[in-house]
């Protein structure tokens, strides 16, 4: 009984670490681009195009809603200290450090991460990985590391814009139906917001997220049992595991940058 | 340079997965030139054969020389440069499903030459000519039929003209013309652009009339070669039941497992 539990307790660890390696392999692999030489660039802007472009319009849409709760949430708390006139700052805040990072790397993990899982986990299953090493190229080139590199670049341009429109949801809220201020809610907004405390912070959230998403979700494909079952069940699991990365990463960064 | 007789030398290869022994000690070679055929039950290794050659898997044991040089212990860097040199027509067919079947086929060709589109375009053209599918290379994997889509990938797997191709099934799904043209084609390859090649098959009436040379595996090794008018006289029960296709004999057809009789009559409690 005891050795049944230690040695699957010793199987898992292994199986851990070896996943941990080859994890670790396959990043290494897609921080190399120079594999492709000329030929990485058009392949870049293509996954650009699938997991980038093809992701704003769920970004776009999902900023506008966020900077409209808060708006109405902000105006409800702030409107009995008659502090009404912050609205701006609050939302631009609120967005600029926390939820611009946070929901679009939710979101984009959601979108973006299982796609490139389900994708890359039908390239094994159809065998199209192994006929490119049979044609003498490296998957790690043609496939994982430019998606990496979109994933990299993507979300922190799809943060930036989440925010933007948060921000434009939040005026529409506070300014043109709550009546706040027009000039109120600018110009606190914009002597409240530092480029160092608060952009440049979620920025580098994002950055961090993009990579751990990215790495997830492109791991987990290249993993996969290749059968249907295998594909889906790393699907999930990339949504799940990413999402909570990002969640425990945003707790560990803001602790980091704002202690 | 000067190169052995062989392509392929296989020598006390043994393979393993998990603890299922796939190869025990088995020895193959691969004439330079020739048609070679590989045939056995199935489920007994030959795709995995295929793919030890490539160096897709490792081996436990055991050599295996490409011209010469051990794929097992190769360097990733030559293993590519040796990959080059070989074309695979996988069983699935393993098309690239996001390109239409014209950039499947170009693609070996643009990704390692730099030859101009004008010449891309009519290589391509003749290559889809050869299977057939000259009229399908705009479509996309998804709009071909199962024995399409292998043709297709055959004429990719030849795109390159490499010196050695290893065809996995490359008669399974087509229809008796184009199983005729196949067989034509592969000897056409063979003999006209002085190609070795590999032939994985169950069909052995197809087999026998293209190879040259043909290695019957079963029970982890090779257990019968020669030419096929060398076959067609083999006295060996084995070699006579799995080219007549008889269920019961030497060679099992089933999966290995506990006794049939035990396993249901265990479960009458
Ligand atoms: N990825 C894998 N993991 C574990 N076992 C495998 C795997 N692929 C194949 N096998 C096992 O290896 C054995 C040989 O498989 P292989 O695909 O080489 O057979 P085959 O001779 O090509 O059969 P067929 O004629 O049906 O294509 C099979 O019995 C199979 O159970
Ligand atoms: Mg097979």
């Amino acid at each position: 009984m005891l050795t049944k539990t230690l040695l699957s307790l010793g199987n898992s660890g292994i199986n851990f670490i070896t996943g941990a390696g080859r994890a670790g392999m396959l990043l290494l692999g897609a921080l190399k681009p120079s594999g492709r030489g000329v030929k990485f660039f058009p392949l870049l802007v293509k996954q650009l195009y699938v997991v980038g472009v093809q992701s704003l319009v769920i970004i776009v849409i999902a900023g506008l809603f966020i900077g409209m709760v808060l708006s109405l949430q902000g105006y409800s708390l702030l409107v009995g200290f008659g502090a009404e006139q912050s609205l701006g700052q609050m939302v631009a805040l609120s967005l600029l450090r926390e939820l611009g990072p946070v929901v679009s790397a939710l979101l984009f993990a959601g979108r973006a991460g299982s796609a490139l899982t389900a994708e890359i986990g039908l390239m094994k299953a159809t065998e199209q990985l192994s006929s490119l090493e049979m044609m003498a190229i490296d998957p790690m080139h043609q496939i994982i590391a430019p998606r990496f590199w979109a994933g990299l670049i993507s979300l922190p341009l799809l943060s930036a814009i989440f925010s933007a429109f948060g921000i434009l949801g939040g005026h529409l809220v506070g300014v043109d139906w709550l009546g706040v201020d027009t000039g109120a809610f600018w110009a606190i907004m914009q002597a409240s917001v530092d480029w160092n405390q608060d952009i440049a912070t979620g920025l580098l959230k994002s950055m961090v997220f993009a990579v751990v998403i990215t790495w997830i979700a492109l791991h987990k494909g290249y993993d996969a049992v290749p059968t249907s079952e295998g594909i889906s069940k790393a699907t999930t699991s990339t949504v799940v595991t990413a999402s909570l990365a990002v969640l425990g990463l945003d707790f560990i960064l803001t602790a980091l940058m704002f202690s | 340079m000067n190169l052995s007789d062989n392509i392929i030398e296989i020598s006390d290869l043994s393979f393993k997965r998990e603890d299922r022994i796939i190869y025990n000690d088995i020895n193959l070679k691969v004439p330079r030139g020739k048609v070679t055929a590989i045939m056995g039950p199935s489920g007994i290794g030959k795709t995995t054969l295929l793919r030890l050659i490539g160096g897709q898997l490792l081996p436990n044991s055991g050599k295996i020389l490409f011209n010469d040089e051990n794929i097992v212990t190769a360097s990733r860097k030559s293993l590519f440069k040796m990959r080059r040199k070989m074309g695979m027509l996988f069983q699935s067919g393993a098309l690239f499903t996001e390109m239409s079947v014209f950039d499947n086929v170009a693609f070996p060709i643009r990704e390692h030459t730099k030859l101009p589109e004008s010449i891309i375009n009519k290589v391509v053209l003749m290559k889809l000519e050869a299977v057939g599918l000259r009229g399908a290379a705009q479509l996309f994997p998804a709009e071909l039929s199962g024995g399409m889509a292998r043709r297709a990938a055959l004429a990719r797997s030849i795109a390159l003209d490499p010196e050695l191709i290893m065809y996995d099934e490359p008669f399974a799904g087509q229809d008796p013309i184009s199983m005729a043209v196949i067989v034509r084609l592969i000897r056409e390859l063979n003999d006209a652009l002085g190609l070795t090649s590999i032939v994985v098959s169950h069909d052995v009436e197809e087999v026998l009339s293209i190879a040259d040379y043909v290695y019957i595996i079963a029970n982890q090794t090779v257990i019968a070669q020669g030419t096929p008018q060398q076959l067609r006289q083999e006295k060996s029960e084995q070699v006579i039941q799995f080219m007549e296709g008889r269920p019961d004999g030497p060679v099992p057809f089933h999966f290995p497992h506990q006794d049939y009789k035990k396993e249901m009559c265990n479960n009458v409690d």
